[in-house]
Formats: C-alpha cells, structure tokens, sequence
C-alpha cells in the first residue's frame, strides 16, 4: 500500500508550485471575469514562496510540511487566496499530527478537517461558487475510492461552477453575472488536487 | 482595564493610504491624542492593493501595551487573513482581537474609547456600536 512520508509531500507542494506556474495566465484570465485580476500571480507568489521554504528547510514530517507550506500561504499571497489556501494546508497538517508517514485514508480525513475549516474561514458552503465546489466532491472520492477518482471529482467540479451565481467574495457584487464563468479557486483547487494524484501516481 | 495602559487599535485595509488616512482621521478626532496607540497595516509591502499578514503582525506589535489590541478590517482578504492568523494563535500578540465594525466609524469610535482609557472589551463595544448609528 501507498505510505506517504514528508518527501512525499514535499513533492506535491513542489509540483503545484510548478503547476500554479504554468497556469498562471489561464487563472488570471478566470479572476478578470469575475474577479479582479490576481488569482493566477498571487498563487505564483504564495508557491513560490512555499516550494522556496520547503527547499531551504526541509521539514521531517508530512503535518510539518503542509503547516509551514500554509504560514507561506498566509504571509506571502497578499489576497483572500493566502488565507484560504493557508488554512487548508495548514489544518490539514495540524490534523495529520507528528507522524512521520501516513495513509491515503489518513490523508483524506486530514483534508476533510482542512476543508472543513476553509468553509467556516470564509463562511462559504457547497454551491457558492467557490474552491470548495472543487475540494468537497474530491476529498470524498479520495476517501471512498482513489487518488485519481479525486482528481476527477475536483475537475468535475471546477467545471460545475459554471452555472452557478457567486455568493462569496468579490464575484459576489456581480450577481446573475458571475453565471457563466468558471470560478477561478475551483479551478485552483482542481490543480491542487490534480498534482497530489500526479505525485501519487508517480509513487506507486 | 490593565492599570493605565491602553488598548492599541490597528486599523487593516486593502489600500495603503486608506489606513493610513483613517488612522489620522481617528486620531484627530481622538483630540489629537499623542498618546492614543493606532497602527495602520494597508495593501501589501510592495505598495500594491491586498493584505500583508506580515504588516499586520508587525502594526500589532508596535500597538501592543499589554491591555490588548483591537484590530479593524475593510474586506475580503483582509478579514480572512486576521481571521487566519487569529486562529493560528502565534502570529498576533496576545489579546488581540479582530472586532466586528465598520471600517471609519468603527476605527473613530475605537481610538477615542481606547484613547480614554477604556478596555478591550470597551474599545470593541463601541466601535460596533457604530453599526447602529443610521444615517438617513
């Protein structure tokens, strides 16, 4: 069975570094249609950062990584994506405690206490058009089934937010105009999702 | 209240010269007070719009006597990332608070309650009061 260890995670924040990075431009393009324009550089920024401070003090377990991948987050975004990523890393990691490996079943209810804070953070629930649009249906597939289920529960719903009307945040002003554009923080979350599996599958 | 020292206010918005501009207008109409403890953390330390949890950190240290801090919020990111940091316990001293209030009114009627004198609990009383003054 698949044991995940802190280069494990290392790997992951790495890659979305690197994913953040390629997709920057497209999540920007999403956050200027209904947002204001910042998505995509700040989420550069704020993995930069991490991938930076995981380079230079590697942390010994899987919690350590993601808490201190999370304070980078927080200090470093500059936009309600740093506190909203931030927490959801750094509960996550809270929530794996001081083990030095850990389970895909430990994993997924660590992110669901991770997800779970994120809702209250930002007072948002499902169908609001938000990250957890993306991160709810994800971290379920990843508990019930695998890793490559749950990226593409996070894609399928990424994509879901289409339709649907903002009620948080900024895209939030815009009323029955947020319908119709992808919400940017799915779309992010979707690649969150998307390279844990990539690293995952890499590993096995 | 803890034996004559006051309580600090910092005032945290997107814009750098909004907090900036509202912490001298609170002061002003404080009487001036030199003495009142008021930090502004505006946009983000490149001079760009956003929140900087790091300029927030550090305004609270400099507000920071001992009597706890009151800290006032414009929106989005800059509630989410007090509330943020609030939750992680280390990063803000202690007796910091995020208080639920509007951004001028709440921040006038913060600095001349904290100004006077009054506690935390004061402070933050009367600067959600201010929600309640309507204006029409």
């Amino acid at each position: 069975m698949l044991v995940l260890d802190a280069a494990f995670f290392r790997r992951w924040m790495a890659a979305m570094a690197a994913a953040v990075d390629r997709e920057a431009g497209s999540l920007t393009d999403l956050d200027s249609a209904i947002g204001d324009a910042d998505h995509g550089s700040n989420l550069q920024r704020g993995f930069a950062a991490v991938a930076a401070a995981l380079d230079k003090e590697p942390p010994a377990t899987p919690g350590a990584v993601l808490a201190l991948a999370g304070r980078q987050l927080i200090s470093t975004v500059g936009g309600a994506s740093g506190p909203l990523y931030g927490t959801l890393l750094r509960r996550t990691g809270k929530a794996l405690g001081d083990d030095a490996e850990v389970t895909p079943g430990r994993l997924a209810a660590a992110l669901g206490a991770g997800v779970d804070a994120v809702a209250q953070l930002g007072g948002a629930k499902a169908g609001d058009k938000t990250m957890l649009d993306a991160l709810i249906p994800a971290v379920r597939a990843l508990g019930e089934s695998s890793f490559g289920a749950a990226r593409s529960a996070a894609d399928e719903g990424a994509v879901a937010t289409v339709p649907m009307q903002a009620r948080k945040g900024r895209a939030s002003y815009l009323g029955e105009r947020s319908i119709g554009h992808q919400d940017p923080g799915a779309t992010s979350s979707a690649l969150l999702i998307g390279t844990l599996a990539d690293t995952a599958e890499a590993d096995a | 209240m803890s034996a004559g020292r006051l309580v600090g206010v910092v005032l945290v918005s997107h814009s750098a010269s909004v907090a900036s501009s509202v912490a001298e207008l609170a002061k002003g109409l404080a009487g001036g007070k030199e003495s009142a403890l008021v930090a502004a953390a505006g946009g983000t330390p490149d001079g760009g719009l956003g929140t900087s949890a790091d300029l927030i950190a550090e305004a609270a240290r400099s507000v920071d006597a001992g009597a706890g801090v009151a800290v006032l919020v414009d929106l989005g990111s800059a509630v989410l990332t007090v509330k943020a940091m609030l939750a992680e316990g280390d990063e803000l001293p202690h007796g910091a608070r995020l208080v639920d209030a509007p951004f001028v009114e709440g921040a006038v009627a913060a600095v001349v309650t904290a100004s006077a004198g009054a506690d935390l609990d004061a402070v933050e009383a009367a600067a959600k009061e201010a929600y309640d003054y309507r204006k029409v």
